[in-house]
C-alpha cells in the first residue's frame, strides 16, 4: 500500500471537512447578528446529514458504475468499499475524500437564502439535493463511466460539481425564496473578523480540496498546492486594488472575498495549469467576480451572500481558464481549443441540470404541507436564531 | 425641551429613525438593550439544546431624541406609526417615555437650549 499517499489523503480529507465550518464563519460574519446562529447552522448541520446519506446511498449513486448518467446501488451502506488497495489509495479513502466535497457543496447554496429560509425545510432539501443533483453531476464528471469525463472535459477538483452546481442552485433558491424583509438600504456584515477568519480557514482547507484531488502524494499534489495559493493571492490583490479604486478604502470583506474567488476559479484548473497560468486564473477571477458582485442586483434577486457572483461566475471562469491555460499541449495557449470546448459543454450541462432540478425540488418543498421555503414574517423579523434555534449568538448582561 | 425615549423592536429601528428625521428631529441615538414588559420574554436553551429552556429578557432598542416642545406631538406620532405592528399592534411593540430636559448645549458652538436642537 502507498502509505505516503494514504497519509496525505487522510489529512487532505480532514482539511476539506474543515472548510465547512470555515464557510460557516465566512457566511456568518456577513449576516446580521440576529441570524448568525442560523447561518452557521446551515453549514454545520450539512456535516451531519450529508455524512450519513453519503454512507447510506450517496457514494453509491455518485460513484457506482451504473452508466453514463448515474451510479448504482453496489455500494449501499458502504458495502464492498474496501480499505485495502494494491495501487493508489483504498476505495474507502476515496469515498471519504469525496464525502467532504458532498458536505460543503449544499452548504455553499445557503448563502443565497440566508436570513429567511426555514430550517426544517432545509434539512429535507439537503437530502433531496444531494441525492438528485449532487450525486448525478459528480457521477458525470468524476465517475469512471461518467459522460462528461468520457467527453474529455477536465475538472480537477470540482469547479462544475461544486461551485457552478451550487452557484446556479443559489440563484434559483434566491429567486424562489424572495427578498429578505427590510434590507433595501443594504446589509452591513455584523462581524468582519469572522468573515476574514472564515476565508482563512477556507484557504487552508482548500489545499486539501485541490492538492488532494490527484489522490496521491506526488509531484502533481505539489504543483496543485502552489497554483492554488497563487491564484487565491492574485485574486485577493485584484479585489483589494479594484475596491480601492472604486471606494478609496480597502475592505476586509473584499480581500476575503477576493481570495475565495481565486480559490473557486483555480479549483477545476489546479491539476492542469502552471504557476503563471495560476496568476492568469487569479486575475480573471478577481476582475470578473468583483464586477459580478457589484452588478448582483441586475436580476432583482436577493442572493444574500453573493453566491452566484463568486462561486457561479468564479467556477465558470475557472472552467474556461482551464481550457485556456492548461499545460502539456492541451490548452488554448498552445493552440488547442478542444479542451476549452469540452469544458464549456460541461459548464452548460451542469448549469442547465442544476437549474431545472433545484427548481423542481424547491417548488415541491414549497407546497408540501408543514414545510414551505420561508420562515414566518414575525420569525424573520425577530431573527431566526431565537425563532428557529432558541439561541442567541450574543447574550448581553441583561436581566434574565 | 423634552427627551423622548422610545423602546421599540430592534427591526423597527430603521423605519423609526427615518420617521424621526422626517418629523424634524435634529438627531438621535440608539441603544440596544434587553428587558421585559408585558411581553414575557422568549424561551432559549440553556442546557446544550437538550431539554432545559428558560425565559430570558428580550432584545429591544431604545431610540432617544431631544426636541423642542412644539415638535413633541409630531415626533411621538411618527414613532408610533413606524414601530407599531400593523393596524392592531402586537404585545411587544414598546413604550415611549417623555421627560423634560433642563438644558441643552451644543459642544462645537456653545449654543444653548432651542438653538442647540
Amino acid at each position: 500500500m502507498d502509505t505516503g499517499s494514504i497519509a496525505w489523503m487522510l489529512v487532505a480529507s480532514a482539511l476539506v471537512l474543515f472548510m465547512t465550518p470555515g464557510l460557516a464563519f465566512f457566511y456568518g460574519g456577513l449576516v446580521r447578528g440576529k441570524n448568525v446562529v442560523s447561518t452557521v447552522m446551515y453549514s454545520f448541520v450539512s456535516m451531519g446529514v450529508v455524512s450519513v446519506i453519503w454512507v447510506l446511498w450517496g457514494y453509491s449513486l455518485a460513484f457506482g458504475e451504473g452508466g453514463a448518467f448515474i451510479g448504482n446501488f453496489d455500494f449501499l451502506g458502504f458495502k464492498d468499499v474496501s480499505t485495502e488497495s494494491e495501487d493508489g489509495i483504498p476505495p474507502m479513502l476515496f469515498a471519504i475524500f469525496q464525502m467532504m466535497f458532498a458536505i460543503i457543496t449544499p452548504a455553499l447554496i445557503t448563502g443565497a437564502f440566508a436570513e429567511r429560509f426555514k430550517f426544517s425545510t432545509y434539512l429535507v432539501f439537503l437530502v433531496l439535493w444531494i441525492t438528485l443533483v449532487y450525486a448525478p453531476v459528480a457521477h458525470w464528471v468524476w465517475a469512471g463511466d461518467g459522460w462528461i469525463l468520457e467527453l474529455g472535459a477536465l475538472d480537477f477538483a470540482g469547479g462544475t460539481v461544486v461551485h457552478i452546481n451550487a452557484g446556479v442552485a443559489a440563484i434559483v433558491a434566491a429567486y424562489l425564496v424572495g427578498k429578505r424583509r427590510g434590507v433595501d438600504r443594504g446589509v452591513e456584515p455584523h462581524n468582519v473578523p469572522f468573515v476574514i477568519l472564515g476565508a482563512g480557514i477556507l484557504w487552508f482547507g482548500w489545499f486539501g480540496f485541490n492538492a488532494g484531488s490527484g489522490l496521491a502524494a506526488d509531484g502533481l499534489a505539489v504543483s496543485a498546492f502552489l497554483v492554488t495559493n497563487t491564484a487565491a493571492a492574485t485574486a485577493m490583490v485584484v479585489w483589494a486594488i479594484l475596491g480601492n479604486i472604486h471606494t478609496g478604502k480597502m475592505s476586509g470583506v473584499g480581500a476575503a472575498t477576493g481570495a475565495v474567488a481565486g480559490l473557486v476559479a483555480i479549483t477545476p484548473a489546479a491539476g492542469f495549469v502552471g504557476p503563471m497560468g495560476a496568476i492568469g486564473v487569479g486575475l480573471g477571477a478577481g476582475v470578473l467576480t468583483f464586477y459580478a458582485v457589484r452588478m448582483r442586483h441586475i436580476f432583482g434577486f436577493d442572493d444574500a451572500l453573493e453566491v452566484f457572483a463568486v462561486h457561479g461566475i468564479g467556477g465558470i471562469w475557472g472552467a474556461i481558464a482551464t481550457g485556456i491555460f492548461a499545460v502539456g499541449g492541451i490548452g488554448l495557449v498552445d493552440g488547442d481549443a478542444e479542451l476549452l470546448v469540452d469544458n464549456v459543454i460541461a459548464v452548460l450541462a451542469t448549469m442547465a441540470y442544476s437549474l431545472v432540478a433545484t427548481f423542481i425540488i424547491l417548488k415541491v418543498l414549497d407546497v408540501v404541507p408543514g414545510l414551505g421555503l420561508r420562515a414566518e414574517e414575525v420569525d424573520e423579523d425577530t431573527g431566526l436564531d431565537i425563532a428557529l434555534h432558541g439561541e442567541r449568538a450574543y447574550v448581553g448582561d441583561g436581566a434574565d | 425641551m423634552v427627551k423622548i425615549e422610545a423602546v421599540v423592536r430592534p427591526e423597527r429601528v430603521n423605519p423609526v429613525v427615518d420617521a424621526l428625521l422626517e418629523a424634524g428631529c435634529g438627531g438621535y441615538h440608539v441603544l440596544n438593550v434587553t428587558g421585559k414588559g408585558t411581553q414575557q420574554g422568549v424561551e432559549v436553551f440553556t442546557g446544550r439544546g437538550a431539554t432545559t429552556a428558560v425565559r430570558a429578557a428580550l432584545p429591544k432598542s431604545v431610540i432617544t431624541t431631544v426636541v423642542v416642545d412644539s415638535l413633541k406631538d409630531a415626533v411621538v406620532e411618527a414613532i408610533i406609526a413606524a414601530s407599531k405592528s400593523g393596524e392592531e399592534g402586537q404585545i411587544g411593540d414598546g413604550k415611549i417615555f417623555v421627560s423634560p430636559v433642563a438644558e441643552v448645549i451644543r459642544v462645537r458652538t456653545g449654543e444653548r437650549d432651542d438653538a442647540a436642537l
